[in-house]
């Protein structure tokens, strides 16, 4: 294993990444073919388009504003352009962006027009991007660094082998004061209890059983079968995963065997108790969690997979491993650490913790991942219920 | 000898295979990760990689254990040694 440290970028607000992105972001779906066409212009920045921002209202709307103003916040993100329709919730996004210290400025298309708009921010993102690109890696410390996990199309070697593998990393890395976070709170169904029995005290666990009932309650609301084919995907039980019971013990294996989780988040929420462990309510569709993850601050992403989740995403680079050896085989290309070996006892847990924390602190250091150099981003808003 | 399946833990009723396809007939070694044990079992079916095993003859109804915990339930009589999946499994939730 080598060294518990890695080479980042050093914000305005002391917090670190480890990519250097501008990002072109749009408040709603009117404004994404601005926002592409600025990329297109300005070489080295990056557009980060999605589907709503209109006629939102209430905890959604909430959810929205928090998401894209954590995603331009995130530390991975050197500065950021944000365009909207109207200068209003443009202006929100900014202000909420600028409290980082970081280089941030609005565009509004209304009054102005798309050529207009798309002039005036390219020559906004050709300067930031002049600037961000003089920005040096400095050595951090592991305490610095805020890591994510979730896995996708899990199988039954999910469970044996690639999320222990996760596991074993959290429960190295929790005492050198790394921040952590896990989610995906339907897929805990049939675990709840023993997750529960992980949170740090009674506070935290009953704050955990609100936000589960709370979930469960969504589907039982809205469900017309027992979620077959759904949750377990059919990926899933191609994989051998039957019940959601199964697939949620396997999911649970990523936190480890000892480390407790010290908060409970909402989705999005930047963490806010200091290092540890925490758990964000998410959906278990791996882009929307993984977005929610990358906007509460997260840097770099632990993706166990079983039959082949090929998700990235744009601004947290997301490290794939599997212990499928006919995904490892078949899939090569998308996956950054085999731990196949484990199942042919090839290969202890110890030893695969310890190769993930060697190709996570490289990718820290500025290695592509394999979904970064396939150019996967797949962004994708969480959303709670219809705009008005 | 290879390891044909796993089991996490002691008190499960299904192990999983880890080779791509046992065949029926086929004499199994399996790792009980827990105790670090090695069983041996005679598959019944063709069983794919990642698919589980009966450990034991189990009827129908009966509660399924993996990770040592309740995974789900038998919906019908399964002989030691068969595949056990959807056909013969499902959840207690939702």
């Amino acid at each position: 294993m080598g060294s518990h440290t890695f080479f980042g970028y050093r914000r305005e607000n002391g917090r670190v990444g480890i990519r250097n992105h501008v990002v072109i972001l749009p408040l709603d779906d009117l404004s994404n073919a601005a926002a592409e066409a600025v990329a297109n212009n300005i070489q080295g920045t990056l557009a980060l388009p999605h589907a709503y921002g209109r006629l939102q209202f209430g905890e959604d709307l909430e959810l929205l504003f928090r998401t894209l103003i954590g995603t331009g916040s995130n530390p991975n993100v050197a500065a950021c352009v944000v365009i909207g329709i109207e200068p209003g919730w443009t202006g929100r996004i900014v202000d909420g962006i600028a409290k980082t210290g970081k280089p941030v400025a609005g565009f509004s298309i209304e009054g102005n027009g798309d050529i207009s708009t798309i002039a005036a921010a390219s020559r906004k993102a050709q300067e930031l991007v002049q600037w961000a690109s003089e920005k040096q890696r400095e050595e951090c410390a592991m305490r610095e660094l805020f890591i994510s996990t979730k896995c996708g199309e899990s199988d039954t070697t999910s469970g044996l082998a690639s999320c222990p593998t996760v596991g074993n990393l959290i429960d190295k890395l929790d005492p050198l004061g790394a921040t952590t976070c896990f989610g995906e709170t339907s897929e805990l169904t049939g675990a709840e209890v023993v997750c529960a029995s992980r949170a740090a005290n009674q506070e935290i666990a009953d704050k955990f059983w609100q936000v589960f009932k709370a979930y469960q309650e969504v589907i039982d609301r809205h469900k017309t079968n027992d979620l077959s084919e759904s949750q377990p995907t059919k990926g899933n039980i191609a994989g051998g995963l039957t019940t959601i019971e199964e697939k949620a013990f396997g999911n649970l294996q990523k936190i480890g065997r000892k480390t407790k989780f010290i908060d409970v988040l909402k989705p999005a929420d930047a963490p806010a108790k200091g290092p540890g462990l925490y758990y964000m309510d998410t959906s278990s569709a791996a882009a929307e969690c993984v977005t929610l993850q990358a906007a509460a601050g997260f840097v770099v992403h632990l993706f166990p997979t079983g039959q082949g989740n090929i998700i990235g995403n744009p601004i947290e680079p997301v490290i794939k491993l599997t212990a499928n050896p006919k995904t490892a085989r078949t899939m090569a290309e998308h996956v950054d650490l085999d731990v196949s070996g484990i199942l042919r006892r090839e290969m202890t847990l110890d030893e695969a913790g310890n190769r993930l924390i060697d190709i996570m602190i490289r990718t820290c250091n500025g290695r592509l991942t394999c979904a970064e150099a396939l150019g996967h981003r797949e962004f994708v808003m969480t959303k709670l219920y219809q705009s008005a | 000898m290879p390891t044909h399946f796993i089991v996490h833990d002691k008190a499960d009723t299904v192990g999983v295979v880890v080779v791509e396809d046992v065949q029926p007939g086929e004499q199994m070694t399996g790792w009980i990760m827990e105790t670090d044990e090695t069983i041996t079992l005679k598959s019944l079916d063709r069983v794919p990689l990642g698919h589980k095993i009966a450990l034991h003859d189990t009827k129908a109804d009966e509660t399924v254990l993996k990770y040592g915990h309740d995974v789900g339930r038998t919906v019908a009589s399964v002989g030691q040694g068969r595949h056990v999946h959807t056909h013969n499994m499902k959840t207690k939730r939702w």
